[in-house]
């Protein structure tokens, strides 16, 4: 039962100008499991340790449970971490591993062997509790970094990529295991990736983060359908969207011969700071592919992924500004040949239209 | 939850097993007949002159003073004399018994009292913040380069000053100062080694540094000490030269100062030397069977991925 704030919290490391962090201010609910992502170098790491206590916090506060735990050591913040590369104990068993926090608090023995064998079936790990970690595989020392932390029973989870060293089928059945033991477990979790698939898939609520600056906080269908800016609509969905800037005139987004219609106001916002241009922004699976028509945009073919079930193709088209990429996904009986001319016309409904000038979304 | 155990089952990755067969082969070069010849001859040749001081310390007295060592074997004699002789006090003109137990006496402080605090100092010049931290560890590093035997008369001075010249303490004081920075930069550069996630981690469990210190990283750090431990031993069991500067007065000398009385200073005596070489010998070799069952590799394996 915890909420975890952060009020304008900073973090700048001794001898750089610029904060990691800048001014974090983040809400995040009891029981909620939350996602910072963003590419590596955004600070999404550095806000998690701040939390943790392991990186300090130049401005502003974190608050766990509505108690400031600015300035508190790690021990007295009643949170457990996963780390990226598990950091298991060495020379200890999965028992000792998983033990040791509680032994280090005096609990009695009785409930550590308790608390660690509910942890253990809970994860699976029973058989494996005497071994030492090198003799387990990367899945195995993921689970006991788990159950390491599930064993303490804390305020809050924190988990720095945990997935990112597993191979990519065990990825995804873990990540499904994380969500479910999450839920099961109702424990408040600050989960960081750099993967937005994990984001989008795990997390309650996703908050996106570039160049230690908060880009937006909000649940993962609300991000992928009315992302705040550039950067987020670039940065949620694979393949990405498709962003261009183009010019601007009295009732739309010129893409060489295809306009695209915008409505008065969109127009209107754009032209504030635009310079006479819009970003206009749709996703692949938002495009239509048509026959041959002078209001849609022809896109030679550069690379064709089939993927199974559909098929995303790539390709460019000669606008005015230069050759710009395009990505458009299709049905696989569609599915054009490499070097041919397709046409594409995005779909009105699913436009997303920023200002050129701000990147701020329309 | 679903089970991933069908998945997980076998740890061994692809890169390992690449690096197993690059091992291999490897082996499979090294481990040709004429490199093991070559090796053989090598060790041969490498243990030649301890043998025959080995063999030398069982001759009598007469075949020493006459002939070489490899005349025994076409003219076996073999005698334990030499062994009674520097056993007992009175024959050998040096109290060897008595000097062997200052070795030990003399040497095990020496090795624990740096080990003890060059690990502490080493933890904190890793992991502490501290003002000061790098300065000192660079005042630290320098100290390397003074040599002992600029430090032995001041030293000896200052042992006069504290009324503690003739005493064991001049010893332990000296070899301590003397390994410890040598010490502290070795063991630091090992604790350094150590994940920096794996400290955090015993943070977030809840442990303090001295938790940390001894429940984490000291189990970790046996090759590093067991390695000093062994230099650090034979370095003083070995030493004369602080020994005949500090410790030469008959009552606490060690083996090595009494040894060198054998021949030295009485001269009559050099026939008694290699049997008591090997009274010398026992106790090194002794520590290092004992202690190299802790230089384990890859002690830190499966702690951390990458």
């Amino acid at each position: 039962m915890a909420t975890v704030t952060y009020d304008k919290a900073s973090r700048i490391y001794p001898g750089s100008e610029r904060p990691a962090v800048n001014e974090l201010n983040l809400e995040i609910g009891d029981v909620e499991f939350l996602v910072l992502v963003g590419p590596s170098g955004c600070g999404k790491s550095t806000s998690l340790r701040m939390l943790a206590g392991l990186e300090d916090v130049d401005r502003g506060r974190i608050l766990i449970n509505e108690k400031d735990v600015t300035h508190l050591p790690p021990k007295s913040r009643d949170i457990a971490m996963v780390f990226q590369n598990y950091a298991l104990y060495p020379h200890m068993t999965v028992y000792e591993n998983m033990a040791f926090a509680l032994k280090l608090r005096k609990t009695p023995k009785s409930e550590i062997d308790r608390a660690v064998k509910e942890a253990a079936a809970l994860l699976q790990l029973e058989e494996y509790l005497s071994r030492k970690p090198k003799a387990l595989s990367g899945g195995q020392r993921q689970r006991v970094a788990m159950g390491r932390a599930i064993v303490r029973q804390p305020q809050v989870f924190l988990m720095d990529e945990p997935l990112s060293n597993l191979d990519a089928k065990l990825r995804v059945q873990t990540r499904s295991q994380i969500a479910s033991l999450q839920a099961k477990l109702g424990v408040t979790t600050v989960y960081v990736t750099h993967d937005q698939v994990e984001a989008m898939t795990m997390g309650h609520r996703v908050a996106v983060m570039l160049d230690g600056v908060l880009q937006q906080v909000d649940t993962p269908r609300a991000l992928y359908d009315t992302p705040g800016n550039v950067f987020v609509a670039g940065f949620m969905g694979s393949p990405a969207m498709n962003i261009k800037t183009v010019p601007l005139n009295e009732t739309g987004a010129h893409f060489g011969a295809l306009n695209i219609p915008l409505t008065r106001e969109q127009v209107a916002a754009a032209r504030e700071g635009g310079d006479g241009k819009v970003t206009v922004g749709f996703r692949p699976e938002a495009a239509d592919v048509v026959g041959e028509s002078a209001d849609a945009l022809p896109i030679v073919v550069d690379l064709v992924e089939d993927l199974g079930s559909d098929a995303n193709v790539y390709g460019h088209a000669d606008l005015p500004g230069g050759s710009e990429r395009f990505v458009v996904r299709t049905e696989r009986r569609n599915m054009p040949h490499m070097g041919e001319t397709v046409y594409i016309r995005p779909q009105t409904t699913a436009l997303h239209v920023f200002n050129a000038g701000s990147g701020i979304r329309i | 939850m679903t089970t991933a155990a069908p998945l997980t089952t076998t740890p061994v990755s692809k890169a390992e097993t690449k690096k197993l067969s690059a091992a291999a082969t490897a082996k499979a070069k090294l481990s040709s007949p004429w490199a093991s010849l070559a090796a053989v001859v090598l060790a041969v040749i490498w243990t030649i002159p301890t043998f025959g001081l080995l063999i030398t310390s069982f001759r009598t007295t007469e075949d020493i003073r006459r002939t070489g060592w490899w005349t025994t074997f076409t003219n076996p004699l073999f005698t334990l004399d030499n062994y009674k002789a520097v056993l007992d006090p009175e024959q050998a003109g040096a109290n060897l018994p008595d000097s062997f137990l200052n070795s030990l006496v003399m040497t095990i402080p020496s090795v624990l009292i740096p080990l003890c605090l060059a690990s502490l100092a080493a933890y904190a010049f890793a992991w502490m913040n501290f003002p000061g931290k790098n300065f000192l560890f660079i005042a630290i590093f320098a100290l390397q380069i003074v040599p002992l035997q600029v430090t032995l008369l001041p030293l000896l001075q200052l042992f006069v000053s504290w009324d503690i010249d003739g005493t064991f303490w001049t010893v332990w004081l000296s070899h301590s100062t003397f390994a410890l920075p040598l010490a502290i930069y070795l063991l630091h550069n090992f604790i350094k080694e150590v994940p920096s996630s794996l400290i955090e981690a015993a943070r977030i469990d809840g442990a303090g540094h001295v938790s940390i210190f001894f429940r984490v990283l000291l189990p970790l750090l046996t090759p590093a000490l067991a390695a000093f431990g062994i230099f650090q031993f034979l370095w003083v069991w070995n030493d004369l030269l602080v020994s005949l500067t500090f410790a030469g007065s008959p009552a606490i000398s060690p083996l090595t100062v009494q040894l060198s009385n054998l021949t030295g200073t009485r001269g009559t005596a050099w026939y008694l030397l290699s049997a008591g070489a090997f009274v010398s010998i026992i106790v090194p070799v002794t520590v290092f069977l004992l202690l190299q069952r802790y230089f384990v590799r890859g002690l830190l394996a499966g702690s951390v991925k990458g």
